[in-house]
């Protein structure tokens, strides 16, 4: 059953907008090229010159499947060599000998304590991901919930309530923010916000987890945005001609019908938002303050896995067995955000096959 | 059931209802001030940075090099490095985008492996930078480098530096490719755009229409015979779109050439001259960059307070690049999708 809308004519989709690279739209309307049955026909030479070109071409397709196959090989290569220096429980905590007081004989006696500390410089280095990974969460929730929030509100606005001329020029102007360098909004960050807030929140650390997550939502919200609109702009017009023939007003219709049957493209968002956050690098590097501390205080600073590698592995020696950690975290967050990619990925596939009415 | 609406209302009809939408009209306003935050945001962030980096940029300080340990003189050697490596980047990324592109769209259709690899063009988009950065001294540098100077051998590669005339004795210290230059720094970059050119150009070539391509296997042509003289023609604009968008995303990344190539100061350009007559540049050197510059300097400097007006100069200079190259590329879809929806 097709059935054919003559208005809404700014809704026929010639191009959706891909945010500088995201999950593109597909031409799912597009036969699939038929069997080169007429190519059979071809004689030899041009036949042969024919199938050459294909493969050519498939072999520059399967790049994309070759360089992700290769970072899983070297990363984990690299990553795993760790294991050779290191005890598996070390990289969530070890031993280390802390000098307690005891008031009764007036000394110091050094008690084995199990710390949480990722120090890898010293005599007897530690590598406690926990940190890291407290760091991480500590600004990628932040920015996660404030991009989606942000990020859902201006996907509702460009995909169903803005009027053709304002959206022509408020969607270029959000791609334009994604594509800011992340540098220069760390710089931004370090040199203007952070000192803001400080004196809002008087906080003790001028650096910290919050204004880190500030600037990450930055970088997040177009992708959040341009994301929430493509999945709003699925969900098939009929849907919404039902909904106001049944009376409902606009919003009424967006808010009960339109974004219920697109939750799972929005959820994929914020999914693909929080994967981006937590693989998110200049910016933290820059705006948190890079003290590995193990702590629930957002305006405390931080340090993430990211900001770790990057600070850290122009400076070791290769081979080292800090060289083969900082892979071993690269190696973590790689499979991290992976899976996150993956899991987005599978939510906007089954969306699409289930809103092709 | 054949439904059809011949009077359908342009706009949604607001029906007759016993009290305003109070609910309605105060989320509608929720989405537009989020909206325009959004775009308040980018407004403030440009004016900010464009009034605290004009006074700076001068001719001296786009022409000259860094002086004084960086804390004076101008930031030449780090626009050129950058335009260095964006296009040595688009040299190695884009042949390969483009024709992953055209296999996907005209050859492969919905198949498995199609999937397959649609599926690691979506991954690779969402790596994190800082892991292609891990990748490229892994893979690049320490495997394919180390690999190419043991088998070159001192000759081979005394031989390279000698045509190069650079000279840095890689027949005795062995290493030529396997140490961080330039050419791996854009072989890393050129890893983390080739989504963007893939997804670019499928977009491009599937919004050709499909009527062109049958009419032309219809006169006897082949399929690449369709591809070459039928589709890419309509859809080059749109290719191009995504090389102009690519070269601004490569230009403002850091985390990936942090270790892969990229200087902290560099006293000469990258460049040599093959066999002593030919200028080019240097892809076996090390180069400055201008997003890291502006991260050595907000962060790494001794005083980074002095150097502030360098850094909001580098700033504006690299924000300049970047939004001019996304601005083309924006207006050049533009004008690409008003044709190609004329056409069908």
């Amino acid at each position: 059953m097709k059935i054919d809308v003559p208005g809404k004519v700014e809704g026929a989709r010639i191009g959706v907008v891909a945010p500088l690279g995201m999950a593109a739209p597909r031409a799912s309307a597009r036969p699939a090229p038929a069997a080169s049955g007429a190519d059979l026909r071809l004689r030899g030479g041009r036949r042969l010159r024919e199938r050459a070109i294909e493969l050519f071409l498939l072999a520059n397709g399967s790049a994309a499947v070759l360089i992700i196959g290769l970072i899983f090989v070297f990363l984990f290569k690299e990553g795993l060599a760790a294991f050779r220096d290191i005890q598996p429980i070390q990289f969530i905590g070890g031993q280390e000998n802390t000098p307690t007081y005891d008031p009764e004989l007036d000394t110091f006696t050094e008690t084995r304590q199990f710390a949480l500390v990722w120090q890898p410089v010293s005599d007897s280095p530690k590598y406690s991901l926990l940190p890291l990974l407290n760091g991480s969460l500590l600004v990628a929730l932040p920015a996660t919930l404030i991009s989606t929030v942000i990020g859902l509100l201006v996907g509702i606005y460009l995909a169903e309530l803005a009027r053709a001329r304002v959206r022509e020029l408020a969607k270029p102007a959000i791609e334009l923010l994604a594509g800011i360098p992340t540098v220069i909004i760390g710089f931004i960050m370090l040199t203007v916000v952070a000192s803001l807030v400080q004196s809002i929140t008087h906080s003790h650390f001028r650096l910290n987890a919050f204004v880190g997550a500030l600037g990450v939502s930055l970088v997040i919200i177009p992708v959040v945005a341009s994301l929430t609109e493509d999945a709003l702009r699925a969900v098939p017009e009929p849907l919404r001609l039902a909904s106001y023939g049944l009376g409902a007003t606009r919003w009424q219709t967006v808010s009960r019908v339109v974004v219920p049957a697109a939750v799972s493209g929005i959820t994929a968002a914020g999914i693909l938002g929080f994967g981006r956050a937590l693989g998110e690098t200049m910016i933290v590097l820059m705006a948190t303050g890079n003290a590995a501390l193990i702590t629930g205080n957002i305006l405390s600073s931080v340090r993430t896995m990211t900001a770790t590698i990057a600070a850290e592995l122009g400076a070791v020696a290769r081979g080292s067995e800090q060289y083969h950690a900082l892979f071993f975290v690269g190696a973590t967050l790689f499979t991290i955000t992976f899976m996150f990619n993956l899991t987005a990925e599978v939510i906007v596939a089954r969306m699409r096959r289930r809103l092709r009415m | 059931m054949e439904a059809k609406i011949d009077k359908a209302p342009p706009k949604a009809p607001e029906p007759p209802s016993r009290r305003p939408d109070y609910s309605g009209l105060i989320m509608t306003s929720l989405c537009r001030g989020a909206t325009f935050l959004v775009g308040g945001v980018l407004v403030l962030l440009l004016f900010h940075i464009a009034r605290h980096g004009a006074g700076v940029v001068s001719w001296d300080f786009l022409t000259k090099a860094p002086v004084e340990g960086m804390t004076a003189g101008g930031i030449f050697p780090a626009i050129f490095g950058t335009l260095a490596i964006t296009i040595l980047m688009i040299v190695l990324a884009l042949p390969l985008g483009a024709f992953a592109g055209i296999y996907l769209v005209e050859y492969a259709g919905g198949g498995l492996l199609a999937r397959l690899i649609r599926a690691a063009v979506n991954n690779l988009a969402g790596v994190p930078s800082i892991v292609f950065g891990l990748f490229g001294v892994g893979f690049f540098v320490l495997f394919v480098g180390r690999n190419i100077d043991r088998g070159l051998g001192p000759a081979g590669r005394s031989a390279i530096e000698q045509a190069l005339g650079t000279g840095g004795g890689a027949a005795e210290t062995g290493i030529l490719f396997g140490q961080p230059i330039m050419l791996w720094a854009a072989a890393t970059l050129a890893c983390l755009v080739l989504p963007i050119i893939i997804v670019t150009t499928e977009e491009a070539l599937s919004a050709v229409p499909q009527s062109h391509r049958d009419a032309s296997l219809a006169l006897g042509a082949t399929r690449w015979q369709t591809v070459r003289d039928v589709v890419l023609p309509q859809a080059r604009a749109g290719i191009l779109t995504g090389a102009i968008l690519s070269v601004s995303r490569g230009a403002g990344e850091t985390a990936p050439i942090l270790f892969t190539g990229c200087a902290y100061f560099l006293p000469r350009l990258p460049v040599a001259e093959l066999f002593g007559v030919i200028p080019m540049v240097n892809p076996l050197d090390q180069f400055m960059e201008l997003s890291y510059h502006i991260f050595i300097l907000a962060t790494q400097s001794t005083d980074s307070q002095a150097t502030l007006p360098l850094q909001y100069g580098t700033t504006l200079v690299l924000v300049a690049l970047t939004f001019m190259l996304n601005l083309t590329g924006i207006l050049l879809r533009f004008v690409f999708r008003r044709r190609l929806a004329r056409l069908s």
